[in-house]
C-alpha cells in the first residue's frame, strides 16, 4: 500500500504553459493508471482523447476501454477498481448524471476510483459552459470532491487523488473537479513535475482485498438487509471524516516534493478581513485580484477558497471565518431550495451550529458560463459592507449580474 | 482481514462490519441455512428413482447434490421446499410432504 | 511590465484562437506569463468569435473575458458592423485590422475610437507568402510588432522553433510561413509610431 507516509524531495519544476485538460491528460501519463473507461462530452472530450494519443504512442500502458455511455464507463470503473485495478474516468455535465446510480455504487463499495469532472452546466436550457451543477447535484453520493481554481491546482489535485482516495483510512472515490473551458480549455503557465517523482509519490496500487486475486475470494457490493444499511452509512460517513486528515498530510507531502502547499481552503488576506468572500474554482482568482485592489484603496477584504467541499469542512470555515463581519457564499449552482445553492445552505448551517452571528449572504453567479468580473467581486463586497456598516438591508439570497 | 462472517449477525456494530459490507471470502452462503425457512419438504424414493438427473438442473436453491453422475439425498440445510423437483420428475420418486422434516 | 489584454475578433475557422494560443506559445518562451483562451460556444464555422490573451510579468489569477483590451486584432474585416470591436478598448492602445484599406481609410472606419488604428492586408500577405490565404500568422506578427511585445528577431527565431515542431510533418510550410510573419511585421514597422 502506498500509505505509509514517505520524505519526498523536492523535485526540480518544469515550466510549461497548456490547458487544464492538457495538464489533467499529462498528470494521468504520469501516474498511469491501470484501467480508464470513458465516453466522450464538452469540454472534458480532450481528456481521454490525449490519454488515447498517448497509450497509442506508446507512452503509457493504461487499458484504455471506449464504453458506449458514461453509465458503461463509471459501471467499467467500478468492475475494474473491484477486479483490483487503479481505475479512473473522465466527464462532464449530463455524463456525470447519466453516472448517478454508479457514483454511489463506486463510493459505498469502498472503490478508490479517480474521476476528473471538467464542471459544466447541466440542462436545461441546453448549454456547454461551465457552472457546478454537474458536481454539486452529486455532492451527496459519497464521492470526495476537490476543486482547483486553475491548470496547476488541477495537475497537482490528480497527483495527490490516489494516495488519498487509496488511504486505509479513506478507501472512497475521489473527483477532481476544474472549470469547463475556463480552466480546461484557456492556456496558462504551469508547472510540472518530472515523471519519476510523481510516480514514486503515487506509488503501486496493492489493494488488500480484489476480485481477481486466486485463492482469495470475495464478494463485491452484496444485499444488506435493513439491519445493516445504517451500519454502513455510518462506516462510509466516518471514511469521509477522516479523509479530511489525509488530504492534509498528502498535502504536506506534495508540498515537500512541489513547493506548493494545499489544504482544505486557501485564505487570501483574510487575516484581519471584515469581509470575506467564500468562492470556489476559477472565479477565486479573479476574487483575489479584486481584493488586491480594493485592500489598495484601504478596505479590509479577503477571500477564502474552498478547496475541498466533500469532506466539507464546516467547523474549519466557521472558525476562519469567526473574526469577519460579513461573508458573501458565492455559489455557482442553483439547487431550487430558496437558500440559493449547496455552498451557501452549508456554510449558513456550518455558521449556525458554531453560533456565529455573522452577516451571511448567499449569492449564485456565474451559471452557464455567465462571466463573474473583479468589479461583479468588487460589488458584491461594496453590499456586504453597506449592509455592515450603513445598516442597508441586503437580501439574503441574490444574483450576480441578473438582467432585470 | 478476511472475513469471518459467522461472527457477523444482526448485533454486529458498525465498527466491526466489512468495509462496503463486502465479503473476503468465498462459498458463505452454505452458512447460511435456507432450509430454515422450509414448510414442505421434499423426501426421496431411492428405488424409484432412475438418475436421470432432471430434478438436479431444476433445483434455485442447489440443493440436489450430485456425486459421480448420481443424485444423492437432498440437501435439507439449504431446500426451501419450493417442490420443482417433485413436479418435474417422470418417476414420482420425489413426494411433498408438509411441515419442516423429511 | 503591465498586464498586457488583448482581444481578438474573428470567424470560426480562420484561425483567431490559434492565433491567441500561438501569441501565448511564443510569449511564454520569452518567460512571461500567459493566458490565451477563446470565448467557447457551440462549433460554428464562420460564426463571430472572440479569443483572448493576457501577458504579464507576475502571476494571472483572473479568469473573466477581457473587457478593456490595450490591443484588439480583426481577423477579418466583414465583422466590423455587426460586432462592436472597438468596445473598451483603450485609447493608448491600438486597433489592427485584416483589410485592404490604407491605415487611414481604417481608422475612418472607427470614428467613436481616437487611439491608433493599424491597417494590415493580411490576406494579400499570406497568398503571397503562402499561396493561401491564412491570416492569422500575419495577424499574429502584427500584435507582436504594435504592441512591442518581442523584438523581430528574437520572435522570429522562436517562431520558426515552433513551426518546426508545430509541422514536423509538412516542412514545406514552414518557410511560407515564417515570409508571411516578417512581412507583416515589417508592413507593420511603417506604420509604427
Amino acid at each position: 500500500m502506498t500509505n505509509e507516509k514517505k520524505m519526498s524531495t523536492p523535485a526540480a519544476p518544469i515550466p510549461e504553459r497548456m490547458s487544464g485538460n492538457e495538464a489533467v491528460a499529462f498528470a494521468i501519463r504520469q501516474v498511469n493508471p491501470d484501467v480508464m473507461p470513458a465516453f466522450p462530452i464538452t469540454p472534458s472530450t480532450e481528456i481521454p482523447q490525449m490519454v488515447s494519443s498517448y497509450i497509442a504512442n506508446g507512452l503509457m500502458d493504461t487499458e484504455f476501454i471506449p464504453v458506449e455511455s458514461e453509465h458503461s464507463a463509471m459501471s467499467a470503473a467500478v468492475g475494474a477498481e473491484s477486479a483490483g485495478a487503479r481505475s479512473m474516468t473522465a466527464t462532464s455535465s449530463a455524463g456525470l448524471a447519466l453516472m448517478w446510480e454508479e457514483l454511489l455504487l463506486a463510493a459505498s463499495n469502498r472503490l478508490p476510483i479517480v474521476l476528473t469532472l471538467v464542471n459544466r452546466t447541466l440542462s436545461g436550457p441546453i448549454n456547454i459552459n461551465c457552472d457546478h451543477t454537474d458536481s454539486m447535484g452529486a455532492r451527496d453520493t459519497g464521492w470526495i470532491q476537490i476543486y482547483a481554481e486553475n491548470n496547476q491546482e488541477v495537475y497537482d489535485n490528480y497527483i495527490q487523488a490516489y494516495r488519498i482516495a487509496e488511504h486505509r483510512d479513506v478507501r472512497l472515490p475521489v473527483m477532481i473537479c476544474q472549470d469547463g473551458f475556463i480552466t480546461s480549455h484557456g492556456v496558462q503557465n504551469i508547472s510540472l513535475l518530472p515523471d519519476q517523482p510523481v510516480k514514486d509519490f503515487v506509488g503501486t496500487y496493492a489493494p488488500e482485498e480484489y476480485l481477481l486475486n486466486p485463492g482469495k475470494p470475495v464478494a463485491v457490493g452484496p444485499y444488506a438487509v435493513t439491519d445493516y444499511v445504517m451500519e454502513a452509512r455510518k462506516a462510509q460517513r466516518e471514511a469521509m471524516e477522516n479523509a479530511k486528515q489525509v488530504i492534509l498530510d498528502v498535502a504536506d507531502e506534495f508540498a515537500a516534493l512541489s513547493g506548493r502547499q494545499y489544504g482544505l481552503f486557501e485564505e487570501y488576506r483574510t487575516a484581519d478581513a471584515d469581509y470575506v468572500m467564500l468562492i470556489i474554482g476559477s472565479a477565486a482568482g479573479t476574487a483575489k485580484e479584486a481584493v488586491d485592489e480594493l485592500r489598495g484603496q484601504g478596505k479590509k477584504v479577503g477571500v477564502l477558497k474552498l478547496r475541498v467541499f466533500r469532506p466539507f469542512p464546516e467547523k474549519e470555515i466557521a472558525e476562519a471565518l469567526a473574526n469577519c463581519r460579513a461573508v458573501a457564499i458565492m455559489d455557482r449552482s442553483e439547487n431550487y431550495s430558496g437558500q440559493a445553492g449547496a455552498l451557501g445552505s452549508e456554510v449558513t448551517a456550518g455558521l449556525y451550529r458554531q453560533h456565529s452571528d455573522i452577516l451571511a449572504v448567499n449569492y449564485i453567479y456565474g451559471l452557464g458560463g455567465r462571466d463573474f468580473t473583479t468589479e461583479d467581486a468588487a460589488a458584491v463586497f461594496e453590499e456586504l459592507r453597506e449592509g455592515v456598516e450603513e445598516g442597508r438591508p441586503v437580501g439574503q439570497y441574490r444574483y450576480v449580474g441578473l438582467r432585470g | 482481514m478476511r472475513t469471518d462472517i459467522t461472527k457477523i449477525n444482526e448485533k454486529t456494530p458498525y465498527q466491526d462490519l466489512t468495509e462496503g459490507l463486502m465479503v473476503f471470502a468465498g462459498g458463505t452462503a452454505k452458512l447460511f441455512k435456507t432450509g430454515e425457512w422450509r414448510n414442505n419438504t421434499p423426501v426421496w424414493d431411492s428405488e424409484k428413482c432412475r438418475q436421470c438427473l432432471l430434478c438436479t438442473p431444476c433445483c434455485p436453491d442447489s440443493s440436489i447434490p450430485v456425486m459421480s453422475g448420481r443424485r444423492g439425498n437432498f440437501d435439507y440445510d439449504h431446500c426451501k421446499g419450493c417442490g420443482i423437483c417433485a413436479n418435474v420428475c417422470p418417476f414420482g420418486a420425489i413426494t411433498m410432504k408438509e411441515g419442516m422434516e423429511p | 511590465m503591465k498586464t498586457i489584454e488583448i482581444r481578438w475578433h474573428g470567424r470560426g475557422g480562420q484561425g483567431a484562437k490559434t492565433a491567441a494560443l500561438l501569441l501565448a506559445d511564443v510569449a511564454f518562451k520569452f518567460g512571461m506569463q500567459v493566458q490565451g483562451f477563446p470565448e467557447y460556444g457551440p462549433e460554428r464555422s464562420g460564426a463571430p468569435i472572440t479569443a483572448y490573451n493576457r501577458i504579464s510579468d507576475r502571476e494571472i489569477r483572473v479568469h473573466s473575458n477581457i473587457y478593456y483590451p490595450d490591443y484588439v486584432a480583426v481577423v477579418d474585416e466583414t465583422l466590423v458592423g455587426s460586432v462592436d470591436v472597438t468596445a473598451g478598448l483603450r485609447e493608448d492602445g491600438a486597433l489592427i485590422i485584416n483589410t485592404v484599406k490604407t491605415p487611414e481609410e481604417a481608422a475612418a472606419l472607427f470614428p467613436d475610437y481616437h487611439g491608433r488604428v493599424v491597417a494590415l492586408n493580411a490576406r494579400k500577405i499570406s497568398e503571397e507568402a503562402l499561396g493561401r490565404n491564412f491570416p492569422n500568422s500575419p495577424m499574429l506578427a502584427a500584435v507582436v510588432a504594435v504592441s512591442g511585445l518581442i523584438p523581430k528577431d528574437d520572435f522570429l527565431r522562436e517562431m520558426r522553433s515552433s513551426y518546426q515542431h508545430k509541422f514536423a510533418k509538412k516542412p514545406e510550410v514552414i518557410e511560407g510561413n515564417m515570409k508571411a510573419l516578417e512581412m507583416a511585421y515589417d508592413a507593420i514597422g511603417g506604420q509604427a509610431r
